[in-house]
């Protein structure tokens, strides 16, 4: 197991760098010229070549390239991604607030559909055929065609406005997750549970079932085995949906006004806020490859099988 | 041809392929077949209900919604089908080199897949737009650049296993040349794969570029696109939430077809998911699973 960790994690460094690196990159593509955007964002009355170049001096962007990375670098692991061109708060101060409650919305968000997946596939694999079985299968191919941010319109109209059981929007108590939880299963809970299901349909068919059963186990321990060995995949895809689900929390949190990452970077976007930008692409891609490797980890731990192979 | 004779024999395949070809037309001659003119503003017909010249009524600024709807299939599926097919190209051409000719080719296109599916894809594409500008045009830019990398890997992983097939190898060895063993050999191979792959991220691509369009980063006023009129509607949702309806409706039918296709498709491609029927469904929803979780 040692090697493997070790193996997994030297791995993982590079890719950081790289990440890092493209992020960096990303907004030096932009056709825009970053002290243009400072001063247009602070409503300079006449931008003037003289006031252009003092930005650029002040924003260090006469120095090499590369050492430009390095310096923004360095000043992203003590937190500081400089300030928003639009507000001229610190971005850290913006951000790192809004990925908390990104965070909670996404882990609540798992549980459910970590719960709800393994239950409803589990269920309708081992009832293969019968009404409830058909019947999920129909629904789910149903939720999964309707984009979440109707679904999400559809539940803010009817629980919020005409019954006035929950808050329309924000976060301000725990009745405020439930709308945006829910969305957020609905969409998923429609694809994983057939991945579950599928894993323990084909675990049905394997060899040591029959085997199990011609030794005469229980159907009840023939069944405990099917699920020890079907899960693992459920596990495996599990921990790659979470990071999934943290990048695309943005349609919901900005339907229900969610004081997250999405809501915020879609506004950075709107008013080409760069700054706030980069650090949002950077933090959840950061955070994706950290969870992907964590995930990796834990599945090689459970499937001795993932260890030999190529990490 | 056996693709097509298998899909004409499943009912779902060819009720889905009726609605998709409907929607196609309709989108390709929505200059004809729209009843008004989708940007005409009549203040005067706003919020006006269904009547016999405007079939589904008017929106907030009086403009025929029947016919926004109509042009919008260009904008909500046509050039979404336009950037899917650009970016499995890319992937194809990556994926074939790669798995054709191994070695250092392989090694270099493979991490550079690595790299780029490191990246998680909705982020990447919010970064691209937020970078180049809110706009259609952008969002699907940001698609072909963050999705060609996914196809590259699937197709790789298929052509791999054909290039080691015997007829392969005899072809090489009578000193074919890799062109014309790539097209004549390897690509009706590995074409089926292709199908399925395109076909399997067709929803998710229209729901995500009809999502950005709802944040309005993707298509700008006037033009027409489902999820910017879902926006639109979302505005008076409390006085008139039937506005939500036709554009709702719009991508859930579309989306449903698409992914009723996608599945006879895989069906059709593979035999043994067509003998054991209880089976059907499982490689599909791996694969979409998988397709989910790469993003």
């Amino acid at each position: 197991m040692a090697p493997y960790i070790a193996r997994r994690l030297l791995l993982t460094v590079p890719l950081l760098i790289v990440v890092s690196f493209v992020t960096f990159l990303l907004i030096r593509l932009s056709p825009m010229d970053p002290a243009e955007v400072v001063l247009q964002a602070q409503e300079t009355p006449q931008i003037t070549e003289e006031l252009l170049a003092q930005t650029r001096e002040e924003l260090g962007m006469n120095d090499p390239f590369l050492l430009q990375y390095a310096n923004w670098l360095m000043s992203c692991f003590r937190l500081d991604f400089g300030e928003s061109y639009v507000s001229g708060q610190p971005v850290w101060s913006l951000i790192g607030p809004a990925f908390a409650n990104t965070l909670s919305l996404t882990l609540i968000s798992s549980v459910f559909i970590i719960v709800l997946s393994t239950l409803l596939g589990v269920v309708s694999a081992l009832r293969e055929g019968s009404l409830a079985d058909k019947s999920t299968r129909g629904l789910s191919f149903f939720l999964t065609a309707i984009p979440s941010y109707g679904l999400a319109s559809v539940l803010i109209w009817l629980l919020a406005v005409k019954l006035d059981w929950l808050p329309t929007s924000g976060m301000d108590s725990a009745a405020s997750f439930v709308l945006p939880v829910a969305v957020i299963a609905v969409n998923y809970v429609g694809i994983y549970f057939r991945t579950v299901r599928s894993s323990v349909l084909s675990n049905k068919n394997e060899e040591y079932v029959l085997y199990a059963r011609a030794s005469g186990l229980s159907e009840r321990a023939v069944t405990m085995r099917i699920l020890r060995n079907s899960l693992q995949v459920a596990v495996a895809i599990f921990g790659m949906s979470i990071p999934i689900i943290l990048g695309s929390t943005v349609v919901i949190e900005n339907v229900f006004a969610w004081p997250g990452l999405g809501r915020l970077s879609v506004k950075a976007i709107l008013s080409r806020d760069f700054p706030i930008i980069q650090a949002y692409v950077l933090i959840v891609a950061v955070a994706f490859v950290v969870i992907n490797t964590v995930s990796d980890i834990v599945n090689a731990a459970i499937n001795p099988k993932l260890r030999s192979e190529r990490a | 041809m056996s693709l097509w004779n298998q899909l004409s024999k499943d009912k779902w395949a060819v009720a889905s392929m009726s609605v998709i070809g409907v929607i196609l037309l309709a989108g390709v001659l929505a200059p004809w077949i729209a009843p008004n003119d989708p940007y005409a503003v009549q203040m005067r017909l706003r919020f006006a209900s269904p009547s016999w010249e405007y079939w589904l009524g008017n929106d907030h600024l009086g403009r025929c919604i029947l016919s926004r709807i109509i042009y919008g299939i260009r904008h909500s599926i046509l050039w979404v089908l336009a950037a899917l097919a650009a970016s499995v190209l890319i992937g194809a051409l990556i994926g074939f080199a790669a798995g054709y000719f191994r070695g250092r080719t392989d090694a270099v296109l493979m991490r550079i897949c690595d790299v780029m599916l490191s990246f998680p894809g909705y982020v990447m594409m919010l970064a691209i737009v937020g970078i180049l500008g809110p706009g259609l045009e952008n969002i699907l830019l940001a698609f072909i650049v963050m999705k060609w990398a996914w196809f590259a890997r699937v197709i790789r992983t298929s052509v791999m296993q054909y290039a080691e097939m015997d007829y392969v190898r005899f072809a090489k060895a009578v000193g074919i040349r890799h062109r014309t063993i790539l097209i004549r050999h390897m690509l009706p191979a590995a074409l089926p794969d292709i199908a399925v792959i395109a076909s399997g991220s067709i929803c998710s691509m229209i729901l995500q570029v009809s999502g950005l369009s709802f944040l309005s980063l993707g298509i700008q006023a006037p033009y027409a696109e489902w999820g910017m009129m879902l926006n639109e509607a979302r505005a008076v949702m409390f006085s008139r939430p039937e506005l939500m309806l036709a554009p709702g409706l719009a991508i859930v039918i579309s989306v449903m077809a698409f992914n009723f296709l996608a599945d006879s498709i895989q069906v059709a491609l593979d035999p043994k998911l067509r003998t054991k029927s209880a089976r059907r469904r499982t490689k599909e929803a791996e694969n979409k699973a998988y397709e989910y979780v790469r993003g």
